[in-house]
């Protein structure tokens, strides 16, 4: 159903009583970003909801924000195609527009692209109340400035995204999960990437190494279940369930910190989760982010990396532009500079 | 000249030195891009060799009011690189070195003029290389490639160039230099990163990116499938795609592009034949084996008169020389072309190449098709003689009869050679008020004295009012999903 107009009405509401809007779809990730610095209004988008467009040999869908995460891949899966980047469902709740403002990409990500590479176009609800288009439905499209990639990962803070035209891929027709060897992953992993194996995902946890390939890829280990990747993807497994404090910790491949102490490495080296670590990792990560992913703690503020100040900057000064009252999200991301990080 | 100009000029021969032109005869040089029908000389030209001193010139000309084009090596096709009569006209020629290759990570850092083409040389023993390969790359050079995010015929399976490169380093309007992306696999905060890729040159001044590396695939073909009719090539198209097979290059060809390309380069191209289809497979040789038997049977069925693969690297680059070599080999059967770039889903291009060759019995223009079909992005070639009298204005005007024939059919006025100054018009009928409106505020939060690459990419809205096709959607807010372009 389309209840764009529900949402404009909200988002005017919003502007005569100057009472901010927290936008809500599934709730998935409810405890992922900052918490609220002001008093907000829910503004929920699961009503609005249905794929608008979809003609797999177009490989793009276009769907309403609200609708379900496990539709989409459901009908997708259907028609022997995916969503490359293999987003977090959290719960099986999360809504396609949450997984385009929260940005977060799974297993496939470093082999296919981010959640940022397949998205094509937006139609967007600005902090103006106005419904604007941007990006299209076609592959390739350089008019205007990319403003359809520039909401991804936004966490709403631009405006609310109302519709999204996604790029899909065939999905691969077999792939199999391996448990191989104790290995070094670095050694392992330099290895692997440069063979044409299908590697599609890669994880490093309790000493072992897991990776999923096709099954033709000639490679030897334990055949394991599939649904690995989605528990920890999703982290079901244990091992990110324990601690205080979980930070998702994004870097070079090479990169060597928290190596020894991360739960949980993936991608290749790229990303590992660190549970509760000794010292402040804003303080420690020079080449790369990171991020304060959960906290028992609800009002810890700050979860996000502090930005260069001429980023920074670039940052208000976007924001004032799509939402100049400061309608959506209030500070669910921060664009705090590494000049005054420590100022408050 | 005014004192305050050669005050002005004074101190950027201070920054510059000898690497700055304001002799006419050598500013000549500058006054075209690829989109050689519009000429603009510039006021000055600089060529710096370090960041430092592209700092200085950039500070200095945002101080002063003075306005910056850069420019990579002017092989674009829109004239975004077109010079300002009152302008510096920055050149990044002289940064031409690839600074790092990281073999173990898959990346490599460059200088912003380094050329396409020579990334994937320099990593070629290593079994690697560069994907988006535009037609132009053995000229055109990185910087540039990121200002427009350029494409290629590879682009369908790896991406365009906001898909392959990870980091780029930036000289602020203030002439502050700083940092988007990362050598991580994501970065904090909004992605700022996407936004500088087909931004034309207009939020900042690009001056080292880091590019993403591929190992080469092991095993490659090409198929070549000559039809009887363009319709059935068309519609192979679609087929192939919603077959699941994802090939790493689908290009097309009418009749007019294979008879020149023939006499052009020979090589081998069916000339009886109204469209032909190229179809480049990578991979495994298992799943290579497998994908191409799938194919060759839907262009069976699909009416392909003539099926021929290569699988040898010498005729697999001889059949993509020819693609390669299309818009010269029209060069050289008409006296001038007009090339366009509309995007369309893939599902229109049959009803769309039918209302092209419609309209260019209207217009009196042949109209040759040689285009990036697996992308639906189109590049008619507008044939016409300059010398002839009002050819190039029917040319023009065909050409935007067709920009909106795509807008029409739910496609796009540019998939990659950019807007410039070329397709500024047409923005006005894709875009409405609003969304140009905060077009300009994303330019100014990176650029608050509009002093870089000013009056490209981007129309006012006054001068859409007098274009006279201000696309106003009246009711639109009511109707957020009615499809409009």
């Amino acid at each position: 159903m389309d209840t764009t107009d529900i949402l404009q009405a909200e988002v005017s509401h919003a502007l005569a009583d100057g009472i901010p809007l927290w936008i809500r779809g599934g709730n998935s990730k409810a405890f992922y970003g900052n918490p609220a610095v002001a008093a907000c209004r829910e503004l929920d988008t699961q009503s609005h909801t249905g794929v608008i467009d979809y003609v797999p040999e177009e490989l793009m869908i276009r769907v309403r924000s609200g609708t379900p995460l496990f539709e989409v891949q459901k009908l997708l899966d259907e028609n022997g195609q995916m969503l490359p980047f293999e987003p977090p469902d959290f719960g099986g709740k999360a809504t396609i527009g949450g997984v385009v403002a929260a940005g977060l990409s799974g297993p496939r990500r470093p082999w296919s692209g981010a959640v940022r590479d397949f998205v094509l176009g937006v139609t967007l609800l600005t902090g103006q109340a106005k419904v604007l288009s941007f990006g299209g439905q076609v592959m390739k499209n350089v008019a205007g400035y990319d403003v359809s990639r520039l909401v991804v990962g936004a966490m709403g803070t631009l405006g609310l995204i109302l519709d999204i035209s996604l790029k899909v891929l065939p999905r691969p027709e077999s792939e199999v999960t391996l448990r191989v060897c104790p290995d070094d992953f670095r050694y392992r992993i330099n290895k692997l990437f440069g063979a044409s194996i299908g590697l599609s995902a890669h994880a490093y946890l309790e000493k072992n190494l897991y990776i999923r390939v096709n099954d033709k890829s000639g490679i030897d280990g334990d055949i394991l279940d599939n649904s690995l990747w989605h528990k920890i993807n999703n982290h079901q497994l244990p091992v990110l369930q324990h601690g205080r404090n979980l930070w998702r910790i994004s870097v070079p491949q090479s990169a060597s910190e928290y190596l020894t102490q991360a739960s949980v490495i993936e991608w290749g080296g790229a990303l590992r989760w660190v549970a509760d670590p000794t010292d402040d990792p804003h303080q420690i990560i020079t080449t790369g982010h990171a991020t304060l992913f959960r906290s028992s703690d609800a009002m810890q503020r700050n979860r996000f990396h502090p930005l260069d100040p001429v980023v920074a900057r670039i940052h208000r000064n976007l924001k004032q532009h799509f939402d100049p009252r400061g309608i959506f999200n209030p500070d669910r991301l921060t664009w705090r500079s590494s000049a005054d990080q420590y100022s408050h | 000249m005014t004192e305050g100009k050669s005050v002005f000029i004074r101190q950027l021969r201070a920054i510059c030195g000898e690497d700055m032109i304001t002799d006419t005869a050598r500013l000549r040089v500058y006054e075209t891009d690829g989109l050689t029908a519009r000429k603009q000389t510039p006021w000055i030209v600089v060529l710096p060799s370090t960041v430092t001193q592209v700092q200085a010139i950039v500070q200095l000309c945002n101080a002063q009011g003075i306005p910056v084009v850069a420019r990579g090596a002017g092989t674009g096709l829109s004239g975004g690189a077109m010079p300002h009569s009152e302008g510096v006209l920055l050149s990044l020629a002289k940064f031409n070195r690839i600074l790092e290759v990281n073999e173990a990570e898959l990346r490599a850092r460059v200088q912003p003029g380094v050329t396409n083409l020579s990334i994937s040389d320099a990593v070629s023993h290593l079994g690697l290389y560069y994907a988006p390969d535009p037609s132009s790359q053995i000229a055109c050079t990185i910087g540039g490639n990121v200002a427009e995010n350029s494409g290629g015929v590879h682009c369908l399976k790896y991406g365009l160039t906001v898909h392959n490169v990870i980091k780029l380093k930036i000289v602020s309007p203030a002439g502050e230099l700083y940092e988007l992306g990362s050598d991580a696999m994501d970065a904090p905060g909004f992605d700022l990163l996407a936004v500088m890729h087909g931004s034309e040159g207009m939020l900042g001044i690009v001056v080292e990116v880091t590019v993403k590396l591929l190992p080469k695939p092991p095993a490659i073909c090409v198929v070549l499938a000559a039809f009887a009719e363009v319709e059935a090539a068309a519609t192979s198209v679609g087929k192939i795609i919603g077959s699941g097979i994802l090939p790493a290059g689908l290009e097309m060809m009418d009749q007019l592009a294979i008879e020149a390309v023939e006499a052009y380069v020979h090589a081998g191209y069916p000339t009886d034949s109204a469209a032909l289809l190229l179809c480049e497979l990578d991979g495994n040789q298992l799943e290579l084996e497998a994908q191409h038997q799938k194919l060759t049977g839907i262009l069976d069925n699909n009416g392909a008169s003539k099926i021929f693969t290569a699988w040898e690297e010498t005729d697999r680059l001889r059949l993509w020389q020819g693609r390669k070599s299309a818009f010269p080999a029209v060069g050289r059967i008409s006296p001038d072309y007009y090339c366009m770039d509309g995007t369309i889903p893939r599902r229109e291009l049959p009803q769309v190449l039918t209302a092209i060759s419609e309209l260019s019995r209207t217009f009196s223009l042949p109209v040759a098709n040689v285009f990036h079909a697996g992308d639906g992005n189109l590049h008619p070639l507008i044939l016409y003689d300059a010398n002839k009298q009002d050819e190039l204005q029917r040319a023009e005007a065909l050409g935007a009869r067709i920009l909106e024939l795509c807008i029409a059919s739910g496609g796009t006025i540019t998939g990659e050679h950019g807007v410039g100054v070329e397709k500024i018009d047409q923005m006005c009928i894709q875009f409405s008020a609003d969304e140009l409106q905060l077009f300009h505020g994303v330019k100014s939060s990176f650029d608050e004295y509009g002093t870089l690459n000013p009056g490209k990419a981007v129309p006012t809205l006054s001068r859409c009012a007098e274009f006279g096709a201000m696309h106003v959607h009246s009711g639109a807010e009511k109707h957020p999903n009615l499809e409009r372009f």
